[in-house]
């Protein structure tokens, strides 16, 4: 694990660590951004209604009562194991969070080359759910337009 | 130089167990996992095909690779240093020396292209050209006035807009040879320097961004209007000094896609809006896709397929398995 924060050093693994109760959510886009809210900025950007899950992995996480879609970033090039956001892996550890999932959306730069939204590419073969979009850092106005239109007919 | 040295003001043991920003931490190890030399990469192979390119093809490359040593030498001697006094917390001082230091590697990086492919005239010949291009001194000149100045955000910004929009008329061509099945294993060193740049950039970018939320709403327009005159004084030398490169092949035109979709890139990493267009950010797919196999737009499921869309069912997976 390359992305470990110094906040969880001396406790246990928060990603497979207890299941403390987290906030209910019945969004329909859920979504990690880190600090630097790049990913925030996008979802923001979409006007609709969404739940961002804690940026500290020792949080709680969400629980999604409802289908969602999940937008989740990929940053700096890390190949395989650490791709996902730990918060992420921490969040789709439940059950009920992870059959919930319907697609994913990934962010991204392409100037990670091979890596470019790997942590999408992950999850949606893990939960075997498609991958329906990538967007480079914060994403264009083109970008926001083309997914406020496609998660619309996605859930109709 | 002319100038007073600027250094840090007060220095303290640095405590990595005490950290104020996540960021530099991750930021740290991502740059430490992704470390890398020159010497691991095969460049030899790359020396039957540089023998296929014609004398013109052989100049442009040579020519590209010095203008992007001289803007790497400029971020590892003044620019990277120059951001340490102004930085918010200890450890991104210590970010910033590692910045440097990989700054120098690119720096040489090119030069063992050079001494792999071509010989001490060439190299010297395309060195001299570096030093005599006006559109490509001017560009190192800019940028490195603004590192001298005394605004650390202004810094920021012009660090940024080097690190994720000026190397760029110059990473089009090796992505551009690697498209073509030419120089490849020199293709595969340049993007271990992309994929380090885009840290960098994402990085500066962040701090930039950390350093405007005390700001006033007077300054952020102050910062916002000159980001952007910088741009395109920035973009108006870039746009030269691509015609003075790529006139010859006739590859301009498609340089310069690639310039206004990489510039919209920085200016998403300082936290502003992308200002081209998609109309003329259209780079040659050959190019994306030589730069990120998942770039294709094939993976727009949205456009793709639209309600021919058969939902994805999630296996039962036990928790165990969630270690990724």
């Amino acid at each position: 694990m390359t992305t470990l924060a110094v906040d969880d050093r001396p406790t246990t693994d928060p990603a497979t660590a207890g299941t403390a109760e987290g906030a209910v959510t019945d969004a329909a886009l859920i979504y990690f951004s880190s600090v630097s809210d790049n990913t925030h900025r996008f979802v923001e950007k979409l006007g609709v209604r969404a739940a961002r899950m804690p940026v500290l992995t020792k949080e709680p996480t969400l629980r999604a009562t409802r289908p969602y879609v999940l937008v989740l970033p990929t940053y700096g090039g890390i190949t395989g194991k650490g791709a996902v956001p730990r918060q992420v892996v921490k969040f789709l550890n439940n059950e009920q969070n992870r059959s919930l999932l319907r697609g994913v959306i990934g962010a991204g730069n392409t100037n990670f080359g091979e890596t470019y939204c790997l942590a999408a590419d992950i999850v949606a073969a893990k939960c075997h759910v498609p991958v329906l979009y990538r967007f480079e850092v914060m994403g264009t106005s083109e970008d926001v337009a083309r997914v406020t239109t496609g998660l619309e007919e996605f859930w109709t | 130089m002319s100038e007073k040295l600027k250094l840090v003001d007060q220095v303290q043991a640095i405590n990595w167990n005490r950290i104020q920003d996540d960021k530099d931490v991750d930021v740290w190890n991502r740059l430490v996992n992704n470390f890398w030399l020159p010497e691991k990469v095969p460049l030899s192979n790359d020396v039957q095909s540089w023998a296929t390119l014609t004398p013109e093809e052989q100049q442009l490359t040579m020519r590209v690779f010095t203008g992007l040593t001289l803007l790497d030498t400029v971020q590892a001697t003044v620019g990277a240093v120059s951001l340490i006094p102004d930085a918010l917390t200890p450890h991104e001082e210590a970010v910033l020396t590692n910045i440097a230091f990989m700054e120098s590697v690119h720096a040489k990086s090119y030069s063992s292209i050079f001494s792999t492919l071509a010989s001490t005239k060439e190299i010297d010949e395309a060195f001299r050209w570096s030093t005599e291009n006006v559109n490509l001194q001017k560009k190192a000149h800019i940028v490195t006035d603004y590192y001298r100045g005394d605004d650390p955000l202004k810094r920021k910004v012009a660090s940024t807009l080097l690190e994720s929009f000026l190397f760029y008329s110059g990473f089009y061509l090796p992505m551009y040879w690697s498209s073509r099945a030419k120089l490849t294993n020199t293709a595969d060193l340049v993007r271990l320097i992309i994929r380090d740049e885009a840290v960098h950039g994402y990085y500066i970018g962040y701090k930039f961004q950390r350093g405007l939320e005390s700001a006033t709403p007077e300054r952020r327009q102050e910062l916002k209007d000159y980001t952007f005159e910088l741009l395109f004084e920035l973009y108006e030398n870039e746009v030269q000094y691509t015609h003075d490169l790529y006139d010859s092949v006739g590859l301009a035109e498609d340089v310069k896609k690639f310039l206004h979709y990489n510039a919209n890139k920085a200016l998403m990493n300082l936290g502003y809006e992308a200002m081209f267009p998609s109309s003329v950010t259209d780079v040659n797919p050959a190019i994306l896709s030589a730069l990120s196999p998942n770039a294709d737009e094939n993976h727009d499921f949205f456009s793709g397929s639209g309600s021919s869309y058969v939902i994805g069912k999630a296996v039962n997976t036990e928790d165990e398995d969630w270690d990724f």
